[in-house]
This record gives structure tokens, sequence and C-alpha cells, in this order.
């Protein structure tokens, strides 16, 4: 029988890795987002499944422990907030060059630098553009629900290994600190050594047998002509992905005359600004991206020949608008509405951005 | 008089290659430690029939490509972090010998943190700390461990103390933490050297069998082509001048 709770955001990642047979948990406190390590230490599943979990000195730290815990060819993860996560970049890169699996969460407060412990969408760029060096994507999942905090990461696990590419949780602080009722994962138990043998054993670092050659997890290639075959490799591997895992969620948009696009938090706004706005008689509908990489370009073209302007609403200065004027290319009006910083925008702003800059403007 | 070819026999050999070594052409500069440290493991490993248990961590550094050289899995790490990915591994596969293998830059330098945190954890893995008191893999320049006076291509008139501190001498350090069981310093460049070095290395691994948390050897190693010194006269120079501040020995051995 399904499990039912009332959970944190934040909580229901701790408790949906332990639930989907995670091997290892490597973390680093930072506000907003402790109680995912609060939570795995409390529940100690060490003593359930065997599972991992260590405080590590620091977020480098971290994400380097995961790429150790990656290359043996295990389910691990990391989690923390934009500081940290700018400090994970170099693991990121390294992960994504050496072609490894694992997920990482950011629960994203304001910036830059120190910045605010409060939620905000402006690690976009970092999020889908790279943020670490070198041509490489992350597979980016963004929750808007507590719900789908407990969903992406089984999606997220399954995903990056089917790729062997990291994935990564863009969620936030409105997310990991609300409580909403969420159906648990069913329990799925840890791969046995064998069976990581036999799934990943033809690149994962589980000791050299007599019967195959050495494994060796490594993003370096100095032959140039090596590496930018290998950079092929991957740019095939990213087009891969764009054509087959979009996902993303259309909500009233059949009868729309304009469209908000939105993730996250921003995109549960925009829900409640909708129902305002047609209360006014303005037909508004929402395209709410769900993997910001791949994104849903295509479906926002297909909107953009259907309605007459587009509003995107994120907190922050405007980042994903970007990747929507990209799909839309002069179409149709595209503006950005944003508040940032820590602020969160109302869903009464919202209608008014939308009657300013795109129906009057 | 006999044909050599009567000599090369199987009941004449005294002598040969591991298998756990392979046959790649090393890159080492001819007189490099790296290379004699990369023989004792891989014979380590061999003789103790560790090989299928074994996952080596390699660093960035000259010995960035050591797993092409020692038939094993490796892990190759970014600058400095060995030890966090040998943290996971050790933590995922309590059963393995799982060693970092790092240079003085990538250890004592930007990887100061990632050490002495594994070390202070008792990380269940063995350190290998090769000191040529230089960065070796990117042209010669001054490390943290690079000795007062001693020029490098950024300390090109010696290195000036006042400014840039001390060589920071870390396995003194490393021996405080309770995390670590057997912490000591060896050298390569005779034969006894090399083979009391062996023997630390043999006790390394078999401590990680008996689950005695971190073994460290720092080797200190020199690096001719960043001091540009011939062979001959980079080990006379290292047993003169890096003897006496890194002083070969055992730290401790619980
Ligand atoms: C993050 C980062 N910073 C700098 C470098 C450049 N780099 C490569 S090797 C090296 C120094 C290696 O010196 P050491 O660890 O002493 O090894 P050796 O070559 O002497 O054996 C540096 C600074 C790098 N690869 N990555
Ligand atoms: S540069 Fe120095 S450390 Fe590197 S291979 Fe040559 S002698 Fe060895
Ligand atoms: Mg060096």
């Amino acid at each position: 029988m399904a499990e039912y709770k009332l959970m944190k955001g934040n909580e229901v990642i701790a408790e949906a890795a332990i639930r989907c047979g995670c091997d290892a948990y490597f973390g680093y406190p930072i506000t907003p987002q402790s109680e995912i390590l609060e939570t795995l230490t409390l529940r100690q599943p060490w003593l359930e499944t065997g599972m991992v979990v260590l405080q590590a000195e620091s977020e480098v730290a971290a994400i380097n422990m995961v790429y150790g815990g990656a290359a043996c060819g295990k389910k691990v993860m990391t989690s923390s907030s934009s500081p940290g996560i700018s400090l994970k970049q170099e693991g990121i890169t390294y992960l994504a060059g050496a072609e490894l699996p694992c997920l990482v969460v950011n629960v994203v407060r304001g910036g830059p630098g120190l910045g605010t412990i409060q939620p905000a969408q402006s690690d976009y760029f970092q999020a889908v553009k790279g943020g670490g060096h070198g041509d490489y994507k992350l597979i980016v999942l963004a929750p808007a629900s507590v719900q789908e905090m407990n969903d992406f990461v089984d999606l997220g696990f399954e995903l990056s290994f089917k790729y062997r590419n990291p994935a990564m949780i863009l969620s936030d602080g409105v997310i990991g600190q609300m409580m909403e009722k969420v159906k648990l994962s069913p329990v799925k138990p840890r791969w046995t050594d064998e069976e990581v043998i036999k799934l990943n054993g033809s690149w994962a670092t589980t000791g050299k047998t007599a019967d195959r050659p050495r494994n060796v997890a490594t993003s370096l290639e100095l032959d140039s002509a090596r590496q930018e075959q290998f950079n092929h490799k991957l740019q095939a591997k990213y087009k891969e992905i764009q054509e087959k895992e979009v996902r993303f969620e259309k909500i009233a948009c059949d009868d729309a005359e304009y469209l908000f696009v939105a993730y996250g938090s921003s995109s549960r706004i925009c829900q409640k600004a909708i129902d305002l706005a047609r209360e006014k008689g303005i037909k508004v509908g929402l395209l709410r991206p769900i993997t910001l990489f791949p994104y849903p370009t295509k479906a926002i073209q297909e909107m953009a020949e259907k309605v007459k302007g587009i509003l995107t609403v994120e907190m922050s200065a405007g980042q994903m608008v970007e990747d929507v004027r990209l799909a839309v290319n002069g179409k149709v009006k595209v503006e950005h509405f944003g508040r940032f910083g820590g602020m969160i925008p109302s869903p009464n702003e919202v209608v008014k951005a939308l009657e300013d800059l795109i129906i009057k403007g | 008089m006999s044909d050599i070819k009567d000599i090369i026999k199987e009941e004449n050999l005294v002598y040969k290659k591991t298998k756990v070594l392979t046959d790649n052409v090393m890159h080492y500069c001819p007189g490099c430690s790296h290379g004699v440290v990369h023989k004792l493991i891989a014979e380590v490993i061999e003789e103790m029939g560790i090989q299928e248990k074994t996952i080596g961590i390699s660093p960035v550094g000259c010995s960035v490509l050591a797993y092409n050289y020692l038939d094993i899995d490796w892990q190759e790490a970014a600058h400095g972090r060995a030890p966090a990915l040998a943290t996971a591994v050790n933590r995922l596969y309590p059963e393995k010998y799982v060693f970092t293998y790092q240079g003085d830059g990538d250890l004592a330098s930007i990887g100061t943190a990632e050490i002495i945190h594994a070390c202070n954890r008792g990380e269940n893995i063995v350190v290998f700390f090769i000191n040529n008191a230089i960065y070796g893999m990117t042209g010669g320049q001054m490390a943290p461990t690079t000795l007062p006076g001693m020029p490098t291509s950024t300390s090109p008139y010696g290195r000036d103390v006042k400014t840039t501190g001390q060589p920071l001498v870390i396995t003194e350090l490393i021996a405080q933490l309770p995390g670590t069981n057997y912490v000591t310093r060896q050298a390569v460049h005779t034969p006894a050297a090399v083979r009391k070095c062996k023997k630390a290395i043999r006790k390394a691994f078999e401590n990680i069998g008996q689950k005695k948390g971190t073994s460290f050897i720092e080797v200190v190693a020199t690096c001719n082509s960043g001091w540009k010194l011939n062979p001959v006269k980079s080990n006379e120079w290292m047993v003169e001048n890096m003897f006496p501040v890194y002083k070969p020995g055992d730290l401790k051995d619980e």
C-alpha cells in the first residue's frame, strides 16, 4: 500500500534517497538545505540499508567523494545550496568529463556571493549552461512540489546511469522548506556488489579481474585529436538526451492567448496568477519546463505559434528568458518578470506584469 | 664461448618485471623517483596477491598517468582531491586496498584540506606522498616544500622564506593525527633505500588488511629536470639538502 506523509521538501530528498537504494551521500551544511544531511544522520540508513552518509570537510571534498563513489559504479549523491554548488563546480566538470553518473541537489538561495539564505532561481545559468569549465551539460530536473522532490531523486539516478552523466535537481528554498503531502516511493534495495559489476562493470573501478582490461575513471586525454573525438561523443550524447528526455507540463494552454513560462516555485505562483487573470477575462496558460536541460524548446516554439505574447517568470534578473527567446526566435513578444535577492513575486504582481509588459506593452 | 641465448633460460632467471607493471613506456625523465616507486608498489601488489582488490587514485602532477603503468583499476582525481575520492572508495568497498599517489604540490598545497581530514578520519587507505620539493609537471615552479633559497621558475632568486614561508613539513603534522597508524619517510636513491622503501610499502598495504587506519609513506624524491641536475647529482643534492629538512625514518608505527 502506498505510504503518504506530510514532509518538508528537503526531508523528502533524504527519504527518497534511502528508498531508491542510494549507496552514499556526501554533504556539507548550508542553509536552506541542511535538513537533508540532518534527516539522513537522524535516520541512520547505514543500519537499515548500509547506505554511507558522511559529512565532508567542505563542498569541494564532498563532490570529490561523489566522484570516488560514482567511479565505483555506485549510486551516490550530494546536496548543497548556491555558494556550496559554486565550490562543487570543479568536481562536477570532472564527473561530466569522466562520464560518471551521480545526483547533485541544489536548493537555490539568492546571490551573488554569500547573498541571502532566502529562496531564488538565480543559478539557472550555472546549472544548464555549464558552471564549470569545458563543453559539458548536466541533466537538470526542476521540481515544483515536494512530491517532485521525492520523484526526481529516483528519476535523476535513472537518467544519470542511463547516460553516464551527472544529473542535478535544481530546486529552491521555497520547495526545500515547504511542507506538502507526499506519496513516498516504494523501497528498492541497494545494488549488491555483484549487480554493480553486472550493470556497470564495463567502466566502474570494481577491482581489475583477469577477464577484463583495467577500468580507469579519468577526464584526461592529452592527444588533441582524441580529445576532440571524445568531445564529439559527449555532444552526441547530449543530442540524444535532448531528443529523448524532454519533460514539461502545460496548464490551461488549450485556449490560451498569452503564455507564462516558469519552472519550480515560480510555476506554482503562475498557476495562481492564471486563476486571477482568467477572472479578469485574460486567457493565459502556463508552460512549465520540468527538464531544464534538455529544454522544451519545441513545445515553446509550438506555443509561440498560438499565443500573442509570452512572459517568463523567474526569481532571478532574467536567465531562462534567454532560452525562451531563442526558442521563440522573434515570433512573438517575450518579456521577463522577476523578483530576486530572496524576494518572491505575488500572483497579483505576475498578472500586473503580464498586463503591463505583454498585453499593453 | 657460450652464446648469450644459452644463458637466457627460466632456471637462470633471478629477477623479472612484475605482471602488475604494464609494458607501456614510462614518460618519466630518466632518474626520476616516480618510476622506482611505481615498480615497488606493483611488486608489493603482486606479492600480496591483491591485484583484483586494489584501486589506485592518481593525482594531478607528473604521476597523473600512473594508471598507464600499474595494471589495476584506477581513478584519476582533480588536483589535490585524491584523498576525498579514496574516502568514498574505502567507505563503499571496505574490503578493497585503496591507495592515493600524490606529489607535494598536490598533497601539501592545493590538497592540504583533503589529506588532513582523510588522515584525521583514519580512512583505511595508503597514501604515497612523493616529495620532490617542486612542481615537476608544470615545469619546476616553487612548492610549499621547496627548500629555503632553492631556485625554481617562480622563485628564480631562490625561495625567500620571509615572503613565502618555510618548507611545509606536512608529514610531521600528519603523524600528529590519531587517524594515522603508520607514518614513515623513505627514499629510493640507493639499493638499500629501495629495499627499505619496499618493506614500508608492504607494511602499509598489510595495515589495510588489518584495518589499522591511514598509512602514510612520504618518499623524498628527485626531480632532476626541475632541479636542473643530472640523476647522480640529483641524488647527491637530495641527501645533502633534502634529508636535513625531511629526515628519513619512521615517524609513527602503532
Ligand atoms: C586546479 C589545477 N590547478 C593547477 C593545475 C596545474 N598543475 C598541474 S600539475 C601541478 C603541480 C604538480 O606538482 P606535484 O604535485 O609536486 O607533482 P610532481 O609533478 O612534482 O610529481 C600543477 C600546479 C591543475 N592541473 N589543476
Ligand atoms: S619533471 Fe621531475 S617529477 Fe616529472 S618526470 Fe621529470 S624528473 Fe620526474
Ligand atoms: Mg612535486
